[in-house]
């Protein structure tokens, strides 16, 4: 693990870099693909509605994995990612237009802990919504 | 109707393994838009410690929920799949996987909770490699919601 972050650097309310993160109809069959779900709330608008939901949604795991990018390219090396949670509080609604969605993530230094490591909280919106819950990772720092 | 409390604590035999490729990483890393090099790389992960590409964090939950459809396919636990909607999610990582890891999964059911009629299942999935070294464990929450009628 070598983290380009000095543990010595960082305080409690250190800000990491925001980031957006486009999500397309195209985006969501790419991850279907790579990830292996192929559930169709993630690409059929007619199946989705007729489940209740507004529209096709962003798979809760695509969210999650954009979201700790934020953490990744703050310290360089994924490797030094020690814990990850989230909680999946509303849905990313992708429309089938030009535009799709947007989520954007901000994160900043939550807490100082043992073995240079830290607690970054993490925050995903959507369309003004919150769409992660409880979301943190500890990571340790150089 | 309310899933046996019995259920809390079985274990479900390890998983055959999975061969963890660099080239389904390179096209996880790529699906999730993600550029940096040590996904791709074997040099750049070598520069970083690594002895080979190694897997964006939340990759391996392909392979743990696969894994947890030893539960969720269940019929003595008699889940109903159709309304299940993933609650939470986490990971701790004793080291991040990378390619040429074979790895299994032994799910156990951690928890089942009734919350206002929806049916509450925490299955935690612990990660091993063909060594036997422990390396992630991924905690799944799975919410199945009340029918309508109940």
């Amino acid at each position: 693990m070598t983290a380009k972050v000095a543990y010595e650097s960082v305080e409690v309310g250190t800000e990491l870099p925001a980031q957006s993160f486009p999500v397309s109809r195209a985006t969501l069959v790419q991850y279907a693909g790579a990830s292996g779900d192929f559930n169709p709330i993630h690409w059929n608008e007619k199946f989705a509605r007729e489940v209740g939901l507004p529209d096709v949604i962003a798979h809760g795991m695509f969210t999650m994995a954009e979201a700790i990018r934020v953490v990744t390219d703050w310290v360089g090396d994924p490797g030094a990612v020690v814990e990850y949670g989230v909680r999946f509080t509303k849905p990313v609604v992708v429309p089938n237009d030009d535009k799709g969605a947007l989520i954007e993530v901000s994160a900043k230094v939550a807490a100082l802990l043992d073995d240079k490591q830290v607690r970054v909280d993490l925050t995903a919106m959507s369309e003004g919504k919150k769409v992660l819950g409880m979301s943190r990772a500890v990571v340790r720092l150089g | 109707m309310a899933l046996d409390q019995s259920f809390v604590g079985r274990i479900y035999p390890p998983t055959p393994p999975y061969e963890v490729g660099r080239e389904k990483i390179r096209e996880f890393a790529e699906a999730v838009g993600d550029t940096n090099p040590v996904y791709v790389d074997p040099e750049a992960a070598k520069a970083l410690g690594h002895s080979d590409v190694i897997a964006p964090p939340t990759f391996v939950f392909s392979i743990t929920f696969k894994a947890a459809g030893q539960v969720v396919q269940d019929p003595q636990l008699g889940l109903d799949y159709s309304r299940v909607v993933h609650g939470d999610q986490k990971f701790a990582y004793v080291r991040p996987v990378r390619a040429g890891d074979r790895l299994t999964v032994t799910s156990t059911i951690e928890g089942i909770k009734s919350l206002a009629g929806n049916d509450v299942l925490d299955i935690r999935g612990e990660v091993h490699d063909e060594s036997g070294e422990h390396v992630v464990t991924a905690w799944t929450k799975l919410v199945a919601r009340a029918t309508e009628e109940a």
